[in-house]
């Protein structure tokens, strides 16, 4: 089944699941109350977004220069940075590290990078061990399912359901009490930690300026997994450059405020090396891997670099009505909701992906939520004009040549119209059957019933 | 003034009321009205679904039309939005770029232009009625109409206007209502959930094609919130 046709049914099956709706519409109705709160808080917000979008113009425009920038400074103090074109390369890369680590097994914090590249899939292939160490990731990863949300990966989860897993799976569930399951996970995590051969992260943001990388987290799980094994892994898009330190005064609140509704995220750690010579703690290597993955084809394409801003920050899914209503893994992609919906057709293909920009409202609420301000609804209508002008459907484009000639000619639009009136009384005998030609409206709604008269009669008989 | 009104192709068959309604209310302001008869639609269906060609095919004579009117009017905050915020993309780099940014210059949207170019609030409607006001996603997000059908609405002798606490898509979206049936009905349940709960008797709306879709939504399941536009309730005595 095509990725399109996969998609339809998937999503018509979903946007009618009740249950579904109620539990993604609960728990973003929390997540709304306190991020309104705390976007409240900023002296204006609106500023922000816009500094913010402007920095990160500021750092995507010469990407090559920070790039270089960033590669010299982790270097000088003895990161090893490596390269990776596409996912293959990356997931290449990281295997023969762990090849020459003889590693066995890894801890991994949260990283939608590697979700990107199949990593887990790869590496359990090849016998390793994956752990994953972010909680809904570690709950996803027990159900054998991708993150339903980038920021929420088992939002979609009631509490009952996931007793319900761990008893299954770990053979451990004292109640559905979030403290309790909490407990039975980080106790299953500690032996985890202990036995890694390597700790695999995700990356928030890279400052160009010092070298640092900058890990985000609630959890402290990521502090861990940088801390206890002695390799450390970083894969990370060569997008999250900013240029300067300063700048994540300004990225790391507003990252925890449209993410979640919070001030700050709990930890928040500056990584610039391994090890050095007199320290106690850390990596004795830090490998630090750099994805293209057709960031720099994005990159190319003038209207639509903007989405390289993306921060990964999830506001634009939690305010999606199609997010909200087909949920997560209706997406099939790696990044799902508006952005997943802009970039998918650039990462992925844009014939293949381009359903995702048609299944929009084009209403913009993404636009307005997204805090460095990614247009990201036009970017749909975009994606729309490529496919169509690259590959037009044939009957949907000889049915707009035939619409424009209607709507050019008075007398064709006014037959058009008798015609429509004349053939009520038949469609609504056919109504919402295969007979009927707009069944796809007519299965549920009605149509509403068109008068005799059209405001153009009303206004010629007026003169 | 002499105000161009250009009611939409789906308000010209189905809504002739709302188009009447806006008609009436311009003249009884002292407003000459005209309305091109050659002007059906704006060319948004094609113009959203990617088929830009075809949508200029469409757009480009209606600018002609457009091209001497001292103040065009636009029947819907979609429709609105086609013309004076994507016409102007929609012809970069053709040879009607600056027709395009001189006629979105002088479009209007209804509300919009009663209230912020007329400066009328009260056009002594009465409508005892209690309503909730959907604003069209276009109208909200592209020209940033927000207050003005408020301003409006709160004016009308009799009106209760209460707020829905969730503002959402209707889940209309042109060509998307039939390529997305069931994502489609999905919002528009959504939606007609939140008015509901605001008790309101109505739902009221400047674009007509959001209101086709919850009054369809409505009437099948046989819901009893009714749904009228805006300009409808303005020209109630």
């Amino acid at each position: 089944m095509s990725s399109a046709s996969q998609f339809k049914s998937r999503a018509a099956e979903k946007a009618g699941d009740l249950r579904h709706r109620s539990v993604i519409r609960t728990a973003l109705r929390s997540y709304e109350v306190v991020r309104d709160k705390r976007k409240a808080a900023f002296q204006s917000w609106e500023s922000a977004r816009q500094a913010a979008a402007e920095t990160k113009w500021e750092a995507i425009n010469h990407l090559d220069e920070h790039l270089v920038a960033l590669t010299s400074k982790l270097e000088a103090r003895r990161t090893k940075v490596h390269w990776a074109s596409n996912g293959a390369q990356a997931r290449e890369i990281i295997a023969q590290i762990l090849r020459d680590k003889k590693a066995r097994s890894i801890i991994k914090s949260k990283a939608m990078t590697s979700e990107e590249i199949h990593l887990n899939h790869a590496l359990e292939k090849e016998g390793f061990s994956v752990v994953e160490s972010d909680l809904g990731e570690f709950i996803v990863q027990l159900r054998h399912e991708p993150p339903y949300h980038i920021v929420f990966p088992s939002m979609h989860l009631t509490r009952g359901e996931i007793k319900d897993l761990f008893q299954k799976e770990l053979g451990d569930a004292p109640s559905d009490s979030p403290e309790e399951l909490t407990m039975v996970a980080r106790r299953v995590m500690r032996q985890k930690y202990i036995t890694a051969d390597v700790g695999f992260t995700g990356g928030n943001f890279a400052i160009a300026e010092t070298g640092m990388i900058s890990i985000t987290e609630n959890e402290g799980n990521a502090r861990l997994t940088a801390a206890l094994p002695k390799t450390m892994i970083t894969l990370m898009g060569i997008e999250k450059v900013l240029p300067r330190f300063s700048d994540l005064a300004l990225f790391l609140p507003m990252l925890a405020t449209a993410g979640a509704g919070q001030p700050m995220t709990c930890y928040n750690t500056m990584y610039s090396g391994p090890r050095q010579p007199g320290e106690c703690d850390g990596p004795e290597e830090w490998h630090v891997v750099l994805l293209d993955n057709r960031r720099t084809e994005l990159l190319a394409d003038a209207e639509q670099r903007d989405s390289l801003h993306c921060i990964r920050c999830g506001a634009c899914l939690n305010v999606c009505p199609i997010f909200r209503n087909v949920g997560g893994h209706t997406y099939g992609t790696t990044y799902s909701g508006p952005v997943g919906a802009v970039i998918t057709p650039h990462l992925r293909g844009l014939q293949d992906w381009k359903h995702l920009s048609n299944a929009s409202t084009l209403c913009g609420a993404c636009t307005e939520a997204c805090p460095v301000k990614i247009d990201l609804h036009h970017h749909l209508l975009q994606n729309r004009r490529n496919a169509s002008s690259s590959e037009p459907a044939f009957f949907e484009k000889l049915a707009y040549k035939i619409f424009a000639i209607v709507a050019n000619e008075p007398a064709f639009w006014s037959l058009a119209k008798k015609i429509g009136w004349l053939t009520q009384p038949l469609q609504s005998l056919v109504k919402g059957t295969a007979l009927d030609p707009a069944k796809a409206w007519t299965k549920t709604r009605d149509l509403p019933p068109q008068p005799l008269e059209s405001f153009k009669d009303w206004w010629k008989n007026r003169q | 003034m002499t105000v161009t009104l250009f009611i939409p192709c789906f308000m010209d068959a189905l809504y002739p009321r709302a188009g009447i309604s806006m008609v009436e209310i311009l003249e009884r302001l002292g407003h000459k009205v005209v309305c091109p008869e050659e002007i059906a639609c704006c060319g948004q269906p094609p113009f959203n679904s990617g088929f830009w060609e075809e949508a200029r095919t469409i757009a480009a004579p209606v600018l002609e039309k457009l091209k001497n009117a001292e103040a065009v009017v636009i029947g819907s905050g979609s429709c609105g939005a086609m013309v004076k915020k994507f016409y102007p993309e929609l012809f970069k780099d053709t040879p009607h770029a600056e027709l395009a940014k001189q006629v979105a210059a002088r479009t209007w949207e209804f509300s919009d232009f009663l209230v912020s170019k007329l400066g009328v609030t009260d056009l002594g409607a009465k409508f005892p009625h209690k309503v909730t006001f959907h604003d069209g996603c276009h109208g909200l997000r592209e020209l940033g109409i927000h207050q003005q059908p408020r301003a409006l609405l709160t004016n009308v002798r009799g009106l209760e206007l209460v707020e829905m606490t969730e503002v959402s898509c209707c889940g209309f979206g042109g060509t998307f209502a039939a390529k997305f049936p069931m994502i489609s009905t999905a919002m528009g349940e959504v939606k007609c959930a939140a008015a509901a709960e605001t008790g309101a008797e109505y739902i009221v709306s400047s674009d007509s094609s959001c209101l086709m879709h919850i009054q369809g939504l409505l009437s099948r399941q046989g819901k009893p919130t009714k749904t009228i536009s805006l300009a409808e309730v303005l020209n109630t005595r």
